[in-house]
């Protein structure tokens, strides 16, 4: 599995407006919706159960990196998008850095084995600094794309 | 204190795996330690004091890890390892079928 396979190109936001945790993850699950990858009667769902799971620990890794995510019978297959916040955003992560990099990632429900693949590529790509640091640099959808195309380890 | 290497191995037994707030535990856990340690799949080893390592395992429930120890505080901490597992095993990062 590659981050090219599960990331929706058209979701890509590479230039966050959101300022906390809740509006980036609102801001990436309308993209998503925007995107039709899911109902938009699933929207606000969506968003409750990404917050819903932020409060068990944050998904802020540490290094300027997010992964948000959750599971929702919303979608059909397991999908993600990648978001970009130039001036990044405080997300009570690990190592109380703020966030500029987000992967969110959406799972059917009981496909653990799916999210767990994709889990496992995101993380190869984030532990790159080279791809992370190119990815803070980008300013658009397309440069983007191209760098999941590139580093996909 | 004396240096020495401590290992034993896990079997993950619950639905999720090693999905991303075990590894977040691991990583915690380890982190307290003196000591080096590393868990390993027959083909690769990583750095458990690193979420982000961790959750490159990618391990599904029925994997088989090797958890390696090595430093003066060794054996606190393979129990300390072992209690996470134990944790894990029971159930507690899954509940809700949360990830």
């Amino acid at each position: 599995m590659r981050m090219s396979d599960f990331v929706v190109r058209d979701a890509i936001i590479p230039d966050l407006a959101a300022v906390n945790k809740e509006g980036v993850i609102r801001e990436m699950a309308a993209s998503l919706r925007a995107a039709d990858c899911f109902r938009e009667a699933d929207q606000e769902d969506v968003v409750r159960a990404i917050l819903k799971r932020e409060l068990l620990g944050s998904t802020g890794i540490g290094r300027g990196v997010a992964i948000p995510h959750t599971k929702h019978n919303g979608v059909e297959r397991l999908i993600g998008t990648v978001a970009v916040s130039p001036n990044g955003v405080s997300f009570e992560s690990l190592d109380g850095e703020p966030v500029q990099v987000f992967v969110l990632l959406i799972s059917p429900q009981d496909r653990p084995g799916d999210h767990l693949r994709a889990l496992e590529n995101v993380s190869r790509c984030l532990r790159d600094d080279n791809f992370v640091k190119a990815l803070r640099g980008a300013t658009t959808r397309d440069q983007i794309w191209s760098l999941l195309e590139k580093y996909d380890h | 204190m004396e240096s020495s290497t401590l290992r034993n191995c896990f079997v993950l037994t619950n639905h999720q795996g090693l999905h991303m707030r075990p590894c977040g535990a691991i990583a915690a856990t380890a982190a307290r330690f003196q000591s080096s340690v590393t868990v390993s799949l027959p083909d690769r080893q990583v750095n458990a004091k690193s979420i982000l390592d961790l959750m490159t395992l990618g391990a599904p429930k029925g994997t088989e890890l090797t958890v390696e120890v090595d430093g003066p505080d060794a054996k606190d901490a393979l129990d300390a390892m072992a209690g996470v597992f134990d944790r894990l095993a029971k159930g507690d990062f899954d509940e809700k079928d949360e990830t």
